[in-house]
């Protein structure tokens, strides 16, 4: 089938099987490659994007779903106040180091910080719960949320 | 400080014309200085507009190896981090090769900063020097009043960009004994504000991994393994698989190990490789349940040893006041790096071919590769990529999923790349584990609480047996990574003696972070904890007791008194429980303090870790923290709940759900001190792993619990 996606503000036209999931479609139809594939099963994070503004694991959201949404990968969240916020402390910080599932880390948090622009450190571990980091960056990973909290305040 | 590399002369380099200087090696191995179209295969490349290029012969895993070597050059060289950039070196053995490894170029052991040190801190000196020198012809400047600063020749009253003699330094002959600079000169090596050079575009997206390597026309190719070890196809059924829009074929590869499917994406890939039916000849196939061969294992570790480890007598037991005795079981623990598996091959204009990949070890894939295309090696070309972990999981003695892509694009017309994608469950399942192990140690002590008798015991299932590095680690039949950290323990242990006995292995075996220490490490911190308890001494002062004056067993003392320290030990707030442990791995001392709450039953919380290491000069010192932090997580992650089990010789974990990652809220914080060290660098990213686990199990035992029986959970230990 055919269908029009929303993605990073641009309309893409694409030809995707229903059932198939936005991860693929994003990253071998589309080429944006920054949206991970880690475990297919919706249990490490690193396919995370937003939808409309929500974090969701793409590799569990199926493409006929997303049809219309605004869909906002790893690449374009440096335009929102949370997500470049993000970035700039994951930079201060080093929180990473083989960087793979950090595009997911980095979605989630952002979804975190638009909804709770201060969180305490039980709310950053509840929420970031999904995200696995096989590093185990996690320290930098609450650091880097709590530093990006005060890059927000100003 | 010793260092196993040779600062050979440098020779005059070829004098031509260009905007690129080179430092490096020539093709005969020597280091040279010349231009970019001298035949050099660099370190450093200083472009005329002052961008310099260090050039990695080490693959990024995440362990900073990209960045740590960049600050050598630019250290020597003379700019900041900010002037300097990253390339990953060819594979090229000759040239590339680890020192510590022979002829081979690879990155493993914890050896990337450790045999790197002196060789790219020298490529960094010269190439200062042949700029210098251009620098004082140009300004009519003695060599001896000029410096490089922050990428600026300055001296003799002026600041040039060093870009600026770039041109004439390419003809200059390099200096037969570069000057290192002293660690008193030292402004970036051991300075904690240096950040990753990799952090950017780790947190943009733009960072390219293996899978992300999208070639034009490439088939995305899926493997139907055997679901156990050893079986092979004998017939495969795809008609389901053709009713997947974008399925191409299906094959079997030339050594009957898979059926390969063959598919436009990866998603037609995955469903179509998951509608095939596949026959096996089971007949050579692993058959046993994890009982079973935990069975083996145990029994092992009763009668006689197949090998006498230390070729001694055992200690006098029998005239001990007291013995204290522990058996341990270790399972099998998959890698599970973030990235899955996958490679990428492209067949060249030249008839030669390229494979994209996160090698590890790059040197092996080369040489499976020529052989199966039958190609010279220098017509098979290794483009590495970034890897989304490893933890030893993508070196192979085998090459196993290099030669899978190989196979797989070897009967193909080639005229399509083939990119080889391994599931999380191909991962979880695919083979290639941490051996299983069993130790079982009686302690005996005296009446004064002295050990004067301590038997060893190991059995478990051989790493390096049957593979290329048999002759190099297996030694009168021991292969030295079963018994590493028990055999050549710092510690000055009366009566010691150490048994091993192999055991049939299940599955592949292979390392895992900190190999062999990822068990022995565990037996002989949690048999020093009981020791001590038995004998009515502190775990701390118990272990410092059994440090001698080698110079080893100071640096081990050290990082043991050193995070006893910043921890509190002995004063655990109230609620709070604290367990210790120390290890030396790799060249490098760790010492750990895991402090809990809770208990057991009730459920454990990690509440912190307190760490302290050695690893000699502290290159990048932010991170040997994060290494120290990440090997942490990833001890304590598995020992916590993790375990690979068999039914009928199979897998019975297929993804993250039933092997669960650790998360955020497992351990609370983690504080790592450096001990200062003139000592070479040795390794840091493994070290840390061995002692997080034994020091996770003191604490939980200091609550009632002594835990030997792996994973914890299985154990009855209940975490919060």
């Amino acid at each position: 089938m055919s269908l029009v996606l929303k993605l990073n503000g641009t309309e893409h036209t694409v030809e995707a099987e229903p059932g198939t999931p936005l991860l693929w479609v994003i990253r071998d139809e589309l080429k944006m490659t920054g949206t991970k594939f880690g475990c297919g099963v919706a249990s490490c994070g690193a396919c995370t994007v937003h939808v409309d503004g929500q974090p969701m694991r793409s590799c569990q959201t199926y493409i006929e779903d997303v049809e219309g949404a605004e869909i906002t990968t790893i690449e374009a969240i440096a335009e929102t106040k949370a997500g470049a916020a993000i970035q700039q402390a994951w930079e201060e910080l080093d929180v990473v180091q083989c960087g793979y599932c950090q595009s997911g880390q980095i979605m989630s948090a952002v979804g975190l910080l638009t909804q709770n622009p201060k969180p305490n450190v039980e709310e950053i571990e509840d929420y970031m719960d999904g995200n696995a980091c096989r590093c185990a960056t996690y320290q930098r990973i609450r650091a880097g949320i709590q530093r990006a909290s005060e890059i927000m305040e100003g | 400080m010793t260092l196993n590399t040779s600062r050979r002369g440098f020779l005059k380099g070829a004098a031509a014309a260009g905007a690129v200087l080179v430092v490096g090696l020539r093709p005969d191995g020597a280091l040279a200085v010349g231009n970019a179209a001298a035949q050099i295969n660099p370190f450093v490349k200083v472009g005329s507009d002052g961008r310099v290029i260090a050039i990695i012969k080490h693959f990024e895993k995440g362990q900073g190896p990209a960045t740590g070597l960049s600050t050598l050059i630019a250290e020597e060289l003379g700019v900041g981090m900010d002037q300097i950039d990253y390339e990953f070196a060819p594979s090229n053995p000759a040239l590339y090769a680890n020192l510590a490894f022979g002829q081979v170029q690879g990155t493993g052991g914890s050896t990337a900063m450790a045999n790197s040190f002196m060789q790219y801190r020298t490529a960094g000196a010269a190439a200062r020097a042949v700029i210098l020198n251009a620098a004082a012809e140009a300004l009519g400047a003695d060599v001896g009043s000029l410096d490089i600063v922050d990428g600026m020749v300055t001296g003799a009253g002026q600041a040039v960009p060093l870009g600026e003699f770039v041109e004439a330094a390419t003809g200059l002959e390099a200096p037969a004994e570069p000057t290192l600079k002293s660690p008193e000169q030292w402004r970036l090596i051991g300075n904690p504000d240096v950040r990753r050079l990799d952090s950017k575009v780790k947190g943009n997206g733009t960072a390219m991994f293996a899978m992300d390597v999208h070639l034009p026309n490439q088939m995305i190719a899926m493997l139907a393994r055997s679901p156990r070890t050893g079986g092979l196809v004998t017939s495969f059924d795809d008609t389901a698989a053709k009713e997947i829009k974008g399925f191409i074929r299906a094959a079997t590869l030339p050594n009957n190990a898979a059926v390969a499917v063959y598919a436009e994406n990866t998603w037609a890939a995955m469903q179509a490789r998951d509608a095939l039916t596949v026959e096996w000849d089971m007949s050579a196939a692993e058959s046993r349940d994890s009982a079973q061969i935990k069975d083996e294992i145990l029994a092992a570790l009763e009668g006689d040893a197949e090998y006498n480890v230390l070729k001694n007598e055992p200690g006098p037991m029998d005239q001990a006041a007291q013995v204290v005795e522990k058996t341990f079981y270790f399972p099998l623990l998959a890698h599970a790096p973030m990235e899955p598996l996958n490679c990428t091959i492209e067949a060249d204009d030249d008839g030669g071919i390229t494979l994209h990949d996160g090698a590890q070890m790059p040197t092996g894939p080369h040489m499976a590769l020529a052989q199966i295309f039958e190609l010279p090696m220098e017509k098979v070309r290794i483009k590495t990529m970034l890897a989304g972990g490893s933890f030893g999981r993508r070196a192979t003695p085998t090459a196993d999923y290099q030669v899978e892509a190989a196979l797989a694009f070897v009967i193909t017309d080639r005229s399509r790349p083939v990119k080889l994608v391994w599931s999380r469950e191909d991962d979880m399942r695919g083979g290639y584990y941490r051996p299983a192990f069993g130790h079982k140690v009686r302690v005996g002590l005296s009446a004064d609480g002295e050990i004067v008798a301590w038997d060893h015991r190991i059995a478990g299932q051989s790493i390096m047996k049957g593979t290329a590095y048999e002759a190099f680690v297996v030694h009168d039949g021991v292969d030295h990574s079963s018994v590493e950290g028990v055999a050549d323990t710092p510690y000055t242990i009366p009566g010691f003696h150490v048994g091993l006995t192999d055991t049939r292995k299940a599955t592949s075996t292979l390392w895992w972070r900190s190999v062999g220490h990822t068990h022995t490490a565990y037996a002989m911190e949690v048999m020093m904890d009981m020791a001590a308890q038995a004998a009515g001494r502190d775990a701390v002062e118990f272990r410092l007791a059994h440090l001698g004056d080698s110079a080893d067993a100071k640096r081990k003392a050290a990082v043991l008194t050193l995070a006893a320290e910043k921890a509190n030990w002995g004063s655990a707030p109230a609620g709070r429980t604290q367990g210790i442990a120390v290890h030396k791995s790799f060249g490098s001392f760790v010492a750990e303090v895991v402090e809990i709450s809770g208990d057991a039953d009730s459920g454990v919380q990690i509440e912190k870790v307190t760490c302290a290491v050695d690893c000699g000069i502290a290159v990048n010192p932010d991170v040997i923290k994060a290494q120290i932090e990440g090997a942490v997580g990833y001890g304590i992650g598995h020992v916590m709940r993790d375990e690979i089990t068999l039914t009928g010789g199979i897998v019975d974990q297929y993804n993250f759900p039933d092997y669960e990652p650790l998360r955020m809220r497992d351990i609370r914080a983690i504080e790592t001190h450096i001990v200062p060290s003139a000592e070479a660098p040795s390794g840091i990213g493994e070290p840390g792993t061995p002692p997080s686990a034994p020091a996770l199990a003191n604490a939980i035992a200091q609550t009632g619990t002594v835990v030997s029986d792996l994973p914890m959970i299985n154990a009855g230990v209940a975490f919060a």
